[in-house]
């Protein structure tokens, strides 16, 4: 029998030509396989959010952990954010005359866009490496194997209610930030700019629809499972002691962030679409 | 007709590899209802590897799991094997989220739907049977030290009776004093359960103390099996070797 040696001119010349095609078909299959993974395991999550089995203090504690103790960071994004908004539209609306404007630009940015991606983008750094790690680290110390010996499921115990939690208390956070982002506007517009304070407000009230406020709190519960399920499932796929637990925080917050940019683009063109 | 010493569990040429890395290749093993089987071997032989494909944890690349004579492939069936088995793992795998009272009673809690003042009540009753105080009961595990973790992990294990028991390393880490306690604890839980247990080990006081039989693993196969009474004439030099802890013969020091 006579088989090509593996040293082989041919053979190694075969193999670096069609090296950038073979680098190039394995980084798009392993990207299709991870968009598999991810949407297998989401579906699976998903289906454990509305199964009637729901951990209601699981619910709980998660609720307090990603919403309560989110508000001093989403607050400061928000307050920032509306005082920084407020100077940028003085200042250009000053080149055609129009600084009245500041109040009703302020909050349609808050509340349609900035508020949501900015706080989502805030909670893809705390909440979805906080998750992956935490879930990450009952990975490698086999909690997460000892919990299926016990009878219990991972999508049901662990992820579902992080997932619910995440859903419900992103838009309360937006709600929130919306708020502290006008706030921060009429800050530095009454403090800096001599804007009348009643007026500004009145003005921000009267200007902003309920369908500003509606796509903002819808973008906000699609992050909030971005984020949440990003978290779990980089941290259920974690291995490898504790360099596997950080490189799995790592990669939450990067495909979290990534997924809310793009899904913030695919929601607005809808909202645009159906006018809302 | 019931046969009466069928095994309560059989695995059948298990076989497991990671990646390019055969560990298992064919582990044949038998444990009689209320035996209690160890399993020797040196570090990284797949002992623990073993015991994650007999509870479903890892899925075998080839051959099977037989629990109570029914084979263990579909997720029901799992299921049914993890309701009657209790599992010890090397590193106690508490969760850490929650109360000592809360591990032990997980089962309780969240499958059998127990209300929560009867779950803590029978989880400071088992706590009792593994020596610990009441006192313990609201703890967190990281409040604990690695002796107590394990009592912890053990009553975990045994409090919902189970018919079989996974021990992976109990004594580990221990010093010889706990280790010997752990060791008591074992062999008169699993005795007052009669349940059936199989135990990984490294340290021959254990091997002695809690086994009615053992088995060696050494390159991905069991290569013996003996009641432990011949452990010590068995004429093989795996066994010899191991049972002696020497560095010297068949069996390559894993460094
Ligand atoms: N999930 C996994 N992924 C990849 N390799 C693994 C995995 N689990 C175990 N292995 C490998 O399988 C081999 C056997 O591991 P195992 O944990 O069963 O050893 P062990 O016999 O229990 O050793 P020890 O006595 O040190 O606990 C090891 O080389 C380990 O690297
Ligand atoms: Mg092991």
């Amino acid at each position: 029998m006579t088989t090509l040696p593996a040293t082989s001119p041919t053979r190694d010349r075969d193999f670096v030509l069609l090296r950038p095609f073979r680098l190039i078909g394995r980084t798009v299959i392993g990207g299709f396989r991870e968009i598999g993974r991810i949407s297998s395991f989401s579906a699976r999550v998903l289906l454990a959010c509305v199964t009637p089995v729901i951990y209601l203090r699981e619910v709980l504690r998660q609720c307090l952990k990603i919403g309560y103790y989110s508000l001093p960071v989403v607050g400061l994004t928000a307050v920032f954010i509306g005082a920084a908004l407020a100077l940028n539209i003085y200042q250009g609306g000053s080149r055609f005359n129009a600084e009245q404007f500041v109040p009703n630009i302020v909050v349609l940015g808050i509340t349609r866009e900035l508020g949501p991606v900015l706080a989502g983008l805030m909670l893809a750094g705390r909440v979805s490496a906080g998750i992956a790690a935490e879930v990450g680290a009952m990975r490698v110390t086999e909690q997460i194997d000892a919990l299926l010996t016990l009878s219990g499921r991972p999508e049901r115990f662990l992820y579902a209610p992080r997932v619910i939690a995440g859903v419900l208390m992103l838009p309360l956070l937006v709600l929130v930030a919306d708020i502290i982002g006008v706030m921060g506007g009429w800050l530095v517009a009454v403090g800096a700019l001599d804007f009348n304070g009643a007026l500004y407000l009145r003005n921000s009230w009267s200007f902003v629809t309920s369908g500003d406020i509606q796509s903002g709190l819808i973008k906000a519960a699609v992050f909030g499972g971005i984020i949440t399920l990003m978290g779990c499932y980089q941290g259920d796929r974690s291995k490898g002691g504790a360099g596997g637990v950080g490189r799995a925080a790592t990669l939450a917050v990067v495909g979290a962030a990534v997924l809310i940019l793009a899904s913030n683009y695919v929601l607005t063109s809808i909202f645009v679409r159906i006018g809302l | 007709m019931i046969v009466q010493n069928a095994p309560i569990i059989e695995l059948r040429g298990v076989h497991k590899a990671f990646g390019p890395k055969q560990v298992l290749r064919g582990v044949d093993l038998t444990v009689a209802p209320g035996k209690s089987l160890v399993i020797i071997g040196g570090s990284g032989t797949g002992k623990s590897v073993t015991i994650k494909c007999a509870l479903g944890l890892l899925a075998p690349d080839k051959g099977e799991i037989l629990f109570d004579g029914e084979p263990a492939k579909s997720a029901k069936a799992i299921n049914a094997l993890r309701r009657r088995t209790g599992m010890l793992f090397q590193g106690g795998a508490l969760f850490d989220s929650m109360t000592v009272w809360e591990n032990v009673s997980f089962v309780l809690l969240y499958r059998d739907h127990v209300g929560r003042a009867e779950a803590k009540k029978r989880a400071i009753e088992t706590l009792a049977k593994v020596r610990l105080p009441a006192s313990a009961a609201d703890l967190r595990p990281a409040e604990l030290s690695g002796g107590m973790q394990k009592r912890v992990a053990l009553a975990r294990a045994i409090i919902a009776s189970p018919e079989l028991i996974f021990f992976d390393e109990p004594t580990t880490g221990l010093d010889p004093i706990t280790a010997d306690a752990v060791n008591n604890l074992i062999v008169e839980q699993v005795k007052a359960l009669g349940a059936a247990a199989i135990t990984i080990t490294h340290d021959m006081a254990s091997v002695r103390k809690i086994a009615d039989e053992v088995a060696m693993l050494h390159e991905g196969r069991i290569i013996w099996r003996g009641p432990v009474s011949a452990l010590d004439n068995s004429g093989n030099a795996h066994i010899d070797q191991f049972v002696n802890g020497r560095a010297e013969g068949p069996i390559q020091p894993a460094i």
